[in-house]
């Protein structure tokens, strides 16, 4: 019982982390057409960020930590997106390819950065101790992970159902040509948009350390499942990444408990499953 | 002119071995496998309009087969090279049906998807693939006889494969199915009013890209007799459709200078700087973002500008 309860949460946990990464590429996509290659890489740079911060000034807390590096992700983000992807407004294949370019080039910069070896980033003080529960033991880490989640999932849809800024950028998500005509300045939205995502992945990234620490390749192992997320959830939809990031939190961390070794394989199913009965994804426009 | 021209390039490729040492026998060796593949890859992302970031599953699919059955199973090379193909061929089909469920930018992300689930699989069923150690220790076939383990000879059998490859891919896109794959490209929705299937179109085209893939990696098998998970990893794909669209997509020949350039640009930086994946990031962002039509069309265009001034 224990084990199923343990899994569980680990599924949980992962989901919620799943979902920092996804909601950002999500949204990213809703709004500007992009499938934004470097989002796995913005995840790495945010642990990492987190892992040398933390390991420099041992008393900061994770939280302080998760903001300063999601405000640094975001900058890096905002730049590329201001210096590059406005140039390749036209070309919607040349702005992916630049992502890939990127990525390449962020996850390179992290090997010479911070060499092969991972490293670990130490779990608060405070939330080290378990949290006991009806008699079964929780890591209490996690516990707060997937309130993080949740919170960042309210935040987010408080942001774009209730604010002027939301309304501008679900506008721009529904007809961004008709969104420019009526003055609503589409290409600072795409600057915004793509500033938050990497934001929240970069600060996802950091929350996430504890759990997976800081090594080359996280990248790589992080963008897939963000693309199964966002394709079994459908592309743009909030509500989809977040249905979808537990789905896929609960397919991976259980497979790898009890398949290991074909933990990937079943990673598919699901995939193919929405593919062949919803190829818009479970919550998607067939538009989108 | 232009005959006379393709003859001498024909005698220089058969004489190479000829007058140039090891080293660049091999090195023409590998543009060869590469070139095979970028064209492979071009049937899709030039003449279909479907990008795909996964194309590395094809050849490393076949690359491991080969190798897990001759290795391990006992099997002789021609079966093996048999059954790795057919199985490559038939992995193209379920993947294509998969992947054509969308378009565009889901196509490019089902496909990237789909070659990192295969890249995680090969790195964590050690049990099976070796793991991150790759398999070692493979040979190469000897077809009728004939050792390959020269550079020589492993170069003029290359030559053969990929010769045979780059007539019969050149036949594809001028047949009257090619004619309807880039009607299809431009304009599905009248191709389809037209009575044609889009999606079988392009399902077919996927998996006759996926069987070429497929023969470039039991190419790569040979040559490097050896293999690691490395091959079906995204900057395997990442670097193959750089060469496409380096050289420019759609061309017949584009691929080939591409996958040729992106090839000595490998060896040669390699030699110097030791961050191969970061020079290949630059060098998307500076393909995109200064001739995003390739090299062949950028060099055409210049060439017809210059008959119309004279």
């Amino acid at each position: 019982m224990q084990f199923w309860i343990i899994q569980g949460l680990n599924s949980l946990s992962l989901g919620g982390l799943l979902f920092l990464l996804s909601s950002g590429f999500s949204l990213i996509f809703g709004l500007m057409r992009l499938a934004n290659l470097t989002h796995g890489a913005f995840f790495m740079l945010g642990t990492y960020f987190g892992a040398t911060a933390m390991r420099a000034y041992g008393g900061l807390s994770i939280w302080a930590v998760a903001l300063g590096a999601g405000v640094a992700v975001a900058a890096i983000g905002g730049l590329f997106e201001r210096l590059v992807l406005t140039r390749l407004k036209t070309n919607p294949l040349g702005q992916v390819l630049v992502t890939l370019g990127m990525s390449f080039i962020i996850s390179d910069a992290c090997l010479v950065l911070w060499g092969g070896d991972s490293i670990p980033v130490p779990t608060p003080q405070s939330l080290r101790s378990p949290t006991r529960f009806f008699g079964f033991v929780f890591p209490t880490y996690r516990l707060v992970l997937v309130g993080c989640a949740i919170a960042a999932a309210i935040s987010l849809y408080l942001l774009l159902e209730r604010t002027r800024l939301g309304a501008m950028i679900r506008a721009g998500v529904d007809d961004g040509q008709m969104a420019r005509a009526v003055g609503i300045p589409v290409s600072n939205l795409f600057t915004i948009v793509f500033c938050l995502g990497a934001g929240i992945a970069g600060a996802g990234g950091v929350l996430g350390g504890p759990i997976l620490s800081a090594y080359p390749g996280l990248d790589g192992d992080m963008l897939p499942l963000a693309l199964i997320v966002v394709i079994l959830g459908g592309i743009g939809s909030l509500l989809g990444a977040f249905i979808g990031s537990f789905i896929v939190g609960f397919i991976y961390t259980f497979g790898t408990a009890l398949f290991p070794e074909l933990a990937y394989i079943i990673l598919f199913l699901p995939m193919i499953l929405v593919l062949a009965f919803r190829p818009q994804g479970l919550l998607g426009h067939l538009g989108a | 002119m232009k005959w006379i021209a393709a003859v001498l390039f024909a005698a220089v490729l058969v004489l190479l071995p000829s007058f140039a040492g090891d080293f660049y026998i091999n090195l023409a060796s590998q543009i060869l496998i590469a070139a095979i593949f970028a064209l492979s890859l071009n049937l899709l992302v030039g003449f279909g309009g479907m990008t795909s970031l996964g194309h590395a599953s094809f050849l490393g699919v076949a690359a491991y087969i080969s190798a897990l059955l001759t290795s391990r199973y006992g099997f002789a090379h021609g079966p093996a090279a048999i059954v790795s193909i057919a199985g490559t061929t038939a992995m193209a089909a379920v993947f294509g049906v998969i992947a054509l469920r969308a378009s565009g930018l889901g196509f490019l992300m089902i496909t990237l998807a789909l070659s990192q689930v295969l890249w995680g699989l090969a790195y964590r069923m050690s049990n099976v693939t070796n793991g991150d150690n790759g398999i070692a220790g493979l040979t190469r076939p000897m077809p009728f006889g004939a050792s390959l383990d020269s550079a020589a000879s492993f170069y003029w059998f290359a030559l053969a494969v990929a010769s045979v490859a780059f007539l019969m891919m050149t036949t594809f896109v001028s047949s009257s199915f090619g004619s309807s794959l880039k009607g299809v490209r431009d304009q599905p929705r009248r191709m389809a009013a037209l009575g044609f299937n889009p999606w079988m179109i392009r399902w077919i085209t996927f998996i006759y890209a996926g069987f070429w893939g497929g023969v470039s990696g039991l190419l790569y098998v040979y040559y490097n007799k050896y293999i690691h998970p490395s091959s079906l990893s995204t900057t395997s794909s990442a670097e193959a459709l750089l060469g496409v669209i380096a050289g420019g997509s759609g061309t017949l020949s584009g691929p080939i200078v591409g996958a040729t350039l992106v090839l000595l640009l490998k060896n040669y930086a390699s030699a110097y700087v030791e961050r191969w994946n970061m020079l290949l990031g630059v060098v998307f962002l500076f393909i995109v973002l200064v001739m995003p039509t390739g090299i062949v069309p950028g060099l055409s265009k210049l060439q017809s500008r210059g008959r119309r001034s004279q």
